[in-house]
């Protein structure tokens, strides 16, 4: 049996200025490959103009069970958003 | 469908699940979708893995039919066409494999559990591409039947899946399109055409609908698949839809569906029809449909002669690593 080529993750950025953006994985011995498997994979129709592959091994994620402590705080912060404030009509455009 | 009776694992009802289960089917409930790394009960993650899998392999098994006209498609548009259909197909394997790995199984595991046979593709590519229109038919109908099912399951619960779903869908339409645009041409043309055309219909209507497997009204497995949200429909809901969207499409084609049954039932808002043979299907499940061989030995040679290949470039990959260490 032999030893199975190693997991990439696949970026890629669009025609419009946007980041690159995770669209899936792939298996390819090395990053050159990956890129090469990636442009055949995910942009066979004009997705990207720039491909980023990452090994699905270098990836540190946040945790499943740390969602309550990472993210709860900012729901209280309403304030950072703009439509809290009121501002008079009259005002115009701000 | 493209995965067909797939068992599934669990079907408890409220009162026998664990706290951890309830909370579980509830965020399902409320439409959350379910991520790799979270906590998930064991028999949704096999029953995912069984499905995905087996949709995978019918993508990579599905070229196969096609591909065997490649060489010999009637234009150089149509060859380009159809191998751009083709590589799409590859395409779709790929995206559901990773899919599968993200529950914690091989790429490897999952090829040597198609090739001995104990995971299944769908039965519609063991029945063999006689003539051009077959390829016409498959476009038309298969991929038809497969878009079907796809379609509901971009909202499936499983993060990963649905977004594999999404990509699929995108791709899916061009693949019909091209199917009946080439059933069109061949009915606009000589009668030999044509009456090549109404045979791939014959031949491809009944495994078209044995596509969604057999009535699942009364199973548990899909009562619990659907309460997971990884089957979002019945194969007799889907079954109909199927019927109802291709038959006037045969009609504009001036094709004759080769069901004397097949009629339109006002009172229910469809058609009523014929059902498949059970028993082929079973049969062709089993491993004797006419191309069940073929097809499997076609995927387990292209591994087996394939292996050297990989090996290598893993080989210079290890090489070339060992070099920049050195280097640095
Ligand atoms: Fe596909
Ligand atoms: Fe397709």
């Amino acid at each position: 049996m032999s030893s199975e080529w190693p997991l990439w993750e696949i970026f890629i950025r669009g025609q419009h200025g946007l980041n690159h953006r995770h669209v899936g994985s792939l298996h390819a011995p090395d990053a050159e490959m990956a890129i090469r498997n990636a442009r055949d994979v995910y942009t066979r129709r004009n997705e990207g103009v720039s491909i980023w592959v990452v090994r699905s091994n270098d990836i540190t994620a946040s945790s499943p069970s740390e969602k309550g402590p990472l993210f709860d705080p900012s729901n209280s912060k309403v304030y950072r958003h703009p439509t809290f404030f009121d501002i008079p009509e009259e005002i115009g455009h701000m | 469908m493209y995965a067909q009776l797939v068992k599934s694992e669990g079907s408890k009802s409220r009162e026998e699940m664990t706290p951890e289960e309830l909370s579980f089917q509830d965020r399902i409930d409320r439409g959350e979708k379910v991520e790799p790394k979270e906590w998930m009960p064991e028999g949704y993650r096999k029953t995912l893995i069984r499905q995905i899998g087996q949709h995978a392999h019918s993508e990579i098994v599905g070229q196969l039919p096609e591909g065997n006209w490649i060489t010999r498609a009637p234009t150089l548009e149509r060859k380009a066409i159809l191998l751009a259909k083709v590589q799409d197909e590859a395409g779709h394997g790929l995206y559901l494999y990773s899919a599968a790995e993200t529950l914690g199984v091989s790429r490897d595991e999952l090829m040597e559990k198609l090739h001995s046979g104990n995971m299944k593709y769908s039965s519609i590519f063991n029945y063999p591409t006689l003539t051009w229109a077959d390829m016409g038919a498959v476009g038309w109908l298969v991929d038809g039947a497969a878009i079907m099912n796809q379609v509901p399951l971009q909202r499936t619960s499983y993060g990963p899946y649905s977004r594999a779903m999404i990509r699929i869908c995108k791709e899916e339409s061009f693949h019909q399109r091209q199917g009946y645009d080439i059933m069109m041409k061949m009915c606009a043309g000589t009668p030999e055409q044509k009456a090549m055309a109404q045979d791939a219909l014959n031949r491809f209507w009944y495994p078209a609908l044995m596509m969604f497997g057999p009535s699942d009204k009364d199973s548990i497995h899909s009562a619990q698949s659907m309460a997971w949200k990884i089957k979002m429909n019945t194969n007799d809901e889907l079954r109909q839809k199927f019927v109802d969207q291709t038959v006037p499409q045969a009609k504009y084609l001036g094709l004759t569906v080769p069901d004397e049954n097949l009629v339109w039932n006002e009172e229910k808002g469809g058609h009523d029809f014929s059902e498949p043979d059970w028993s082929e299907f079973f049969a062709v499940i089993a491993g004797n449909g006419p191309c069940n061989a073929e097809r499997l030995g076609a995927r387990v040679k292209a591994w087996d002669d394939g292996a050297w290949f990989r090996e290598g470039l893993m080989a210079h990959a290890d090489k070339a690593a060992a070099r920049r260490i050195a280097a640095e």
